[in-house]
Parts: C-alpha cells; structure tokens; sequence
C-alpha cells in the first residue's frame, strides 16, 4: 500500500518533474526534437530523384485539419477534403509543385477567339482506378450532377460560368441544357456566359472533378465510402476510419502512375494543433496542417529545417458596416481608423507568425496583377497616425468628445489577442473607446450578414482561385458575402466590366482600378497577409511554397536518412540497382 | 422486484420524450444553420441545400417528421459529415468511448475504492492525509492539464507510448484511460472514504468488533458493503457520462470516440448529430440509475422495491 502512496505522489507531482527537465531559467522549453537529417537530392535529365536516394518506406502520414465533411468532390467544401480530393481525383488542368496551372486530365485545349468556348482534349490514357477508360461522358454527367438542385453542391458556383449553369441551379432549367458536351469520346466542350480568363484555375477545384458516374448509380451517397469510391487520380482510397484515419494507395491506372512515388498516403484529421506537434515531435507524421500559435519563435530557433512558411492567398482584416451609425457616411472617420493601426506592431508581436503587413484587399504574389497601394503605404506610421488624429477631430471627436465603437470577433484566441492590440492603437492614437464583443462563430456569420448590430468586425478570406476576381467580386453590391453593405454603382459597373473583359491587359488594369476604388471608399481595414505555416519531415522533397498552398501527394517522395544512406556501399547509383525498383520511365 | 422493472421501464418512455422535445427546440434555437460558411451561398444553393434536408419546412412538421423517423431507430443524415448518417456516426464512435469508459471505470474502482477505505481506516494518520491529499490534487488537475503532461512524459521524452492516435491496442489505450480514470480515482476514494468513516462508527459495526470479529472482516464483510451504497449512487451519473466519451480527451489523443460530436455537432448546427448523441445520452442515463437501483436493493436489505415486501 506505501509503494501505491507513492506512485501516486509521484504522478500528483508529475508537472513539477517535468517542469523541471524540460524548461531553462527563462521557462523556455529546452528539450531540442531530434529531426532526420536527409541525403542531399540530386536529379536525373528528367527531374526525377536518383533511385538510390529514394527512402525504402515511401509512406507518407500527413496531418489534415478537422476531418472531412465528405469525400464527394461535388458536395466537398474546405481545405481537408479539398487536400485528400486532389489526391484522389484529377480535374482537367491540375497544379504543378509551384502551383502553376498545368493539364490534368486533358492534355491540351482550344479557347475560342470571343473566350467563350473551351475544347478539351482528354488524355487517351486517362482511366478510373478500375481501368475503365475516363471519358468526355463522364465529364457531361459530372458537371450536370454539380449543378443540379438535387444534388445541392455548395460549392456548384464553381461552375456559375458555364452557359446556363445558374438558371439549372435555381430550378429554371434542366441540367441537361448546361453547356457542357461530349463531341467524341475524348472531347469535352464547354461554353461559357462569359469569357472567364480564371477559368482554367477554376477546373483544379474538387467541385469540377469527375465522379464515376457506374458506382454513384450502384451506390448512391455511399458512393465515396472506401470499396465503393472510383477514381481518376493518382490514388485511391484505402481506407476510411471516421476521426482516425484515412488512408489512400497508389492508382496503378493512373495515367502518370509511373512517376508516382507514394506508395501510400495516411490522412489524419487533428482537432487540436498541439497534439499534431506532438505528433510531428514523435515522429509519426511528415507533414503538419498548421503549427501551435505562439510557438513561433521556439520553432524558429529549434525546429528551422522543418518549419516552413510561406505567403498564402488570403487577407486577415477588419470591415466596417458601412450602413449604420456611426460608419455610415463617414469615410474620413474610417480613414483615421485605418491609419492608427501598426500593422508592424500587430505581425511582430501580436500573432507572430511572419505575416505580411498589408493596406490592401488582394495579397501580392499573382504573376499577372500588382495590387495598387494607397498613397499612405508609403508614410511612416507617425505620419499616418498624424493624419489619423487629424481626421479623427475633423469627424467631430476628440478627447472629450471620443469615439465609442464597438469590435466584433469570433472566439478564438488569435482573434481576440489582435482585437485587442486594434483596440488599443485606436485608444493610443485616437482616444476611441473600443467594446470587444466575441461571438460564437455561426452567430457571429449571422450577424455580420444581417449588418443590424456591427459596427466594425473581424474579417478574412482566403481566394478559391488564382485571381484577383475572388477578392474584388465580395464587394459586389449583391454578393452574399459583402457584410459590409458596400454599394457604390461605380464599383459594380467596374466588376461587371472585369467579368466581361477578355484582353487580359485591359482586364488587369480595370481589376487595380476596382481595388483602389474600394481601398478609396475605406470599406475595410486590412491587416496582414495570412501565411501558410507547416512543419515538414526534412526528407521529404518533391513539394514546393506556393501561394494556393496546394501540395499534391503525388509530386512527393522520401528520401533517406544521411545515416542510412551514409551506409550504403558507394553512392553510385549504377552499381545500387538493387536497393529500390526504378520508377522513371 | 420485476414489477418495480417494468414500472421503471415505462416511465422512461415518457423522460425520454421530453428529453428529445426540449433537445430538438432548443438546438433550432441557436442562431445560425448548418450551412452557413465564411463562404456565402448564392440563394438558390442555399434553399436547394434546405430542400434537401428538409429544412425549408415548418418547424413542426420537421419535429414530426424527426420523432417519426426516431421511432423507426433512424437518427438521420449527418448535416455536417455528408457522406455518414448519424446512425453510422454513433455505430463507428461509440465502442471506442464505450471501451476508452469501461475501462478506466474499472480501473478506477479497482484503484478508488481500496485506498478510500485504507484511508477512512487510517482516519486523522499520516496516510490519510496523503492519499485524500492526492485525490484532492487529482480531483483540481483538469484533464486537458493532465493529458498534455503524460503526452509530453511518456511519449516525448522517455518515447514508450504512442502520442495519440488510435487502434484498439493496449499501448494506445493506456494514456487515455488513465487520463480519463484520475479524477474518477480522486472522487471514489473521497467518497469511499467518507462513507466508510460513518460506517465504522456506527452501532452494528461497534457489535461486529465486541464479537471479537477480526478487523479484516469487519472491514469486508461488515463494513464495505454499506459503505459503497454512495460510490453506487455516484456512479449511476458518472457512468453514462464517461461511457459517451471526452470531448477534451478526445481532442488531445485525437480519439474517434463519441464525445466530441456534443460540442462540435453542437458548433456546427449538425441538428442531427447533436440529438443523436444526446438520445443516447439519456438512455444510458435512465438505464445506469435503474441499474443503480438495483444495485441498491442487493447491498442494502433494507430497500426492497415491492409493495408486498416491505417488512414493518
């Protein structure tokens, strides 16, 4: 029984033990992760890894975000199952490793002179995981499917440009008169309502992807469960364990099998970043979803060759309701607004994660668009914050007579430690009394969308497809998601414009001009541009930054470990013929 | 004794039915819909979306519509995970929570009871303060405290177990189970202890021992069997609520257990999931307090259910 006493007593005390083992003077976590030290990668003519590199084990455990809603890539919405979607099928351009557009399932395409029709050229190798040949076919009948009411896609606006598509998806038509037809067994035509230049970027979203039409009819809604689902991407599932795991295998149909290394990819969903961390520390994983907020600069300084951030195409920032007291009419009120905040302040201390300060809507990094900045970009803050305060007086406030405004959030921790930092600028600078009020987040959509309680709120979007359109098009006097109540007749006619323009110069600078339009109206507050932030097993290669963050399994591979490869008898790959079967063609 | 079962049984038929009137209400309540994203719906996706859900009809033909479908054991369509229903929800989640709960209630009985009674034995000594010290520890520790620390022990820094995940092996179960069984150890044993102390002082216990009856056996024969009248009665509640899963431990192992659909279900307006878990909730909850009842009658002779057997 004493021995029981002091297994407990030694549990009870378990925190100080470890406090002490694990945490320097300055309460620092010291414990340095030991991480894989990886061969260096060379490549042949053809780009491909040198066989004797390549890791024995080519299993690749990803960490995944919340689980996914659906695996059906009509139905799909949200970066989980769009991450898995892009494994598993294959749309009709795809993404390079650097996020460049590039054919997929269509090898080539003939665009129309007007841009309104698109001719595309299927890959006569192109098959289902169960060897069938992919079809023109199947393309008609999966964007008919996308955007029938039945089917209920959230996400069938990816298709909104195709002729009809909108009339199908409000009932006033049949699927069957979409635009979209088979001319011959490998030849796909799509008209459009409008020349779209994105639309190409478009056909990489899941919601375009084609469904194997023979098991959805055998199968019904469980057609995506895993024995039942086929496909025509790089892999196919394996298995499916709700909140656990879920586990794809190489597509020997796949018509690029050859170059595909993966042997197996293994999804996990985490609720929690600190338990993917752990994870990742216990070596389990290769590739995080996110890290811990607040771990930044440890990272840094212990884990720098697995930490990898990188710009994203997305805006963190704060929206005024530009149709109540007291924002409405009142620009030069929410100029000084703008101008009080330190952006610099808020990405070095605030959230810390090498966010990119920003005064714009639309993240830099498009290779065909420069987002126009302000004039006050280029003022240092004292000078912004002079004009702000100036401003500011001429609004009719001022240290007896403040501003009282009140800050909408959704809970979460992040939200509200750079909530509070705005709202302390503002007190510096402006003397305005900030009320923080957070919200649970579907109420807090509610509210944002009816515009009857906001004053100022917390916003964020990351764009769907590489092009400006995806920002500027919110601020739409119609668009469901303007929460600002934006509605200047100039900026719509703008947009109107950009979507029927099809000189992409022309396009471009009427997009810059709809950008500084809205930047001049002061309807946002934009903050930082989001990054993506993952760590990374430093033998996996293959992969590369880009700004949709979209990393497909199948440019990946691993490769070993210096101390294994270290080893290995000569490095010359000739005499290593044995040590892995050769992939490359 | 049947009677008084049947009679049980009966009355929860109608506990039930409120339960899932107010559960239903309540939830539609809440601002907000399950389809409600930072990305907008164009109108007509939106009422497509609530066609097909049903939801664009009144809300008591829904009700109807639900309790309907209820008595035909169909929970319906997760609203959130497209591709499962609800009853594939619950039937993939709850054996995890049911084993993750099972066992560390028995481990936490095995363990609990012993050291509460050793320490109402020990009353006022140095091993009683100890041991209802560390339960007292073990009772203010939050798991979500807990966890982390054995995560960051055992699978980090001395790397024998594995740091989250799931199959049904030992060496993943182990961490979960205890993490889950701790603060059940700290309360058994605080109320064995208690009960035990009132117990040992009472008259027929004083009888035992003028017999010259040995301590142990007054102890285990005499003495335990009354004393965990209230450990039973704590473990009626305690049980369906650790047997239908953590939320927080099952976030920290990453556990596919039930627990977590009460409050992400709950966040995500998945209407559905929410009243399916919170039905089974209440099942188990009318079943371990009929169970406890029972339990009740064969510990204390005093307790009989049947009209006819109440003694003078």
């Amino acid at each position: 029984m004493n021995r029981l006493a002091v297994l407990l007593l030694s549990l009870a005390l378990l925190p100080a033990l470890i406090g002490c083992s694990e945490r320097d003077a300055d309460g620092e976590v010291v414990r340095a992760p030991r991480l894989p030290v990886p061969v260096i990668l060379e490549l042949d003519e053809a780009g491909l890894p040198l066989p004797a590199l390549l890791a024995e084990s080519q299993v690749l455990f990803r960490g995944n975000g919340e689980e996914p809603q659906t695996l059906d890539p009509h139905l799909a919405e949200g970066v989980p199952s769009a991450n898995i979607l892009r494994d598993l099928f294959e749309g009709l351009t795809t993404t390079d490793p650097d996020g460049r557009i590039v054919p997929g399932a269509a090898i080539h395409w003939d665009i129309s002179r007007d841009g309104l029709t698109y001719t595309f050229y299927l890959d006569p190798n192109g098959r289902w995981s169960t060897g069938e040949a992919v079809t023109a076919e199947d393309f008609v009948w999966s964007w008919r499917r996308v955007v029938s009411p039945k089917t209920a896609s959230a996400y069938s606006r990816m298709l909104a440009p195709v002729a009809n598509a909108t009339a199908i998806l409000s009932g006033q038509a049949e699927p069957e008169t979409l635009g979209v037809s088979a001319l011959n067994e490998t030849t796909f035509q799509v008209r459009l309502d409008d020349p779209t230049p994105y639309f190409l970027g478009l056909l990489t979203h899941p919601t375009t992807y084609p469904v194997h039409r023979a098991s959805f009819d055998a199968h019904g809604s469980s057609h995506v469960r895993p024995g039942n689902l086929v496909s025509n991407g790089a892999f196919v599932l394996a298995d499916w364990q709700v909140r656990s795991r879920i586990e794809l295998l190489r597509n020997m149909h796949f018509r690029d099998a050859t170059n595909v290394f993966i042997e197996r990819v293994v999804y996990f969903p985490f609720e929690d970043e600190n338990t993917e961390f752990n994870r990742f520390r216990a070596g389990d994983l290769h590739w995080t979803y996110q890290v811990p907020s607040g771990q930044f600069r440890w990272l840094t300084e212990h884990m720098s060759e697995a930490l990898m951030v990188a710009p994203w195409f997305g805006t963190y920032y704060f929206s005024f309701n530009l149709t109540r007291y007291p924002f409405q009419d009142n620009p030069e009120l929410r100029r000084a607004l703008n101008l009080a905040i330190d952006r610099d302040i808020i990405t070095e201390r605030v959230s810390r994660f090498g966010e990119i300060p920003t005064f714009n809507l639309v993240p830099a990094g498009l290779p065909d668009y420069e987002p126009p900045l302000p004039e006050y970009a280029e003022w240092t803050q004292q000078e912004r914050e002079a004009e702000a305060l100036r401003l500011y007086h001429r609004a009719g406030y001022s240290e007896s007579n403040p501003l009282t405004v009140e800050l909408r959030y959704n809970t979460s921790e992040n939200h509200r430690r750079i909530a509070v930092a705005v709202a302390a600028m503002w007190k510096q600078v402006l003397g305005v009394r900030t009320r923080m009020v957070n919200e649970e987040f579907r109420v807090f959509l509610q509210n944002r969308a009816q515009r009857r309680v906001t004053q100022v709120f917390r916003a964020g979007w990351i764009g769907d497809y590489q092009d400006a359109f995806s920002f500027l098009e919110l601020y739409h006097s119609g668009h469901g998601r303007n929460d600002a109540g934006y509605d200047n007749p100039s900026f719509d006619r703008l947009l109107e414009q950009i979507a029927a323009e099809r000189i992409p110069a022309r396009r471009r600078n009427l997009m810059v001009e709809a950008e500084r339009t809205l930047l001049a109206d002061q309807v946002i507050l934009p903050v930082f541009t989001y990054v993506s932030k993952r760590l990374v097993d430093p033998r996996l290669k293959g992969w590369q930054e880009n700004i949709m963050d979209q990393h497909l399994s199948r440019h990946m591979f691993l490769v070993r470990d210096r101390t294994t490869a270290d080893a290995e008898p000569g490095k010359d790959t000739q005499a290593d013929a044995d040590v892995e079967p050769d992939n490359g063609d | 004794m049947l009677n008084f079962s049947l009679k049980r049984l009966a009355s929860a038929v109608p506990t039930l039915f409120l339960l899932i009137t107010f559960a239903f209400f309540l939830i539609r309540i809440a601002p907000g819909g399950p389809f409600d994203s930072e990305r907008a719906l164009p109108p007509e996706i939106e009422a497509n979306l609530a066609a097909k859900y049903h939801l664009d009809e009144p809300l008591l033909f829904q009700y109807g519509r639900y309790l309907w479908q209820i008595v035909r054991l169909d929970f319906g369509p997760s609203f959130h995970y497209l591709d499962w229903t609800v009853n594939d929800l619950i039937a993939q989640g709850a054996p995890v929570s049911f084993t993750l709960g099972a066992l560390a209630l028995i481990l936490a009985l095995l363990i609990g009871i012993p050291i509460g009674a050793w320490a109402a034995f020990r009353q006022n000594r140095p091993a009683d303060y100890s041991v209802m010290s560390i339960a007292m520890i073990g009772i203010s520790v939050p798991n979500f405290v807990m966890a982390p620390l054995l995560i960051l022990l055992f699978a980090i820094i001395l790397g024998w177990l594995p740091a989250g995940g799931w199959e049904f092996t030992p060496s993943r179960m182990v961490l979960p189970v205890v993490t889950l069984a701790l603060p059940m150890i700290a309360y058994i044993a605080r109320i064995t202890r208690g009960s035990m102390i009132e117990v040992l002082h009472s008259s027929f216990i004083r009888t035992a021992r003028a017999k010259g009856m040995p301590e142990k056996d007054v102890l285990i024969h005499h003495a335990l069997k009354p004393a965990l009248l209230p450990v039973i009665s704590y473990l009626g509640p305690a049980a369906a609520a650790i047997l239908t899963g953590s939320v927080v431990v099952e976030r920290i192992f990453t556990i596919p257990g039930i627990g977590s659909y009460f409050v992400q279900g709950a966040l995500n307006r998945d209407y559905t999931l929410v009243m399916g878990v919170v039905i089974l909730y209440g099942i188990l909850i009318i079943l371990f307090n009929f169970l406890v009842d029972l339990l009740y009658a064969w510990l204390d002779p005093r307790i009989r259910y049947d009209d006819a057997e109440i003694g003078p």
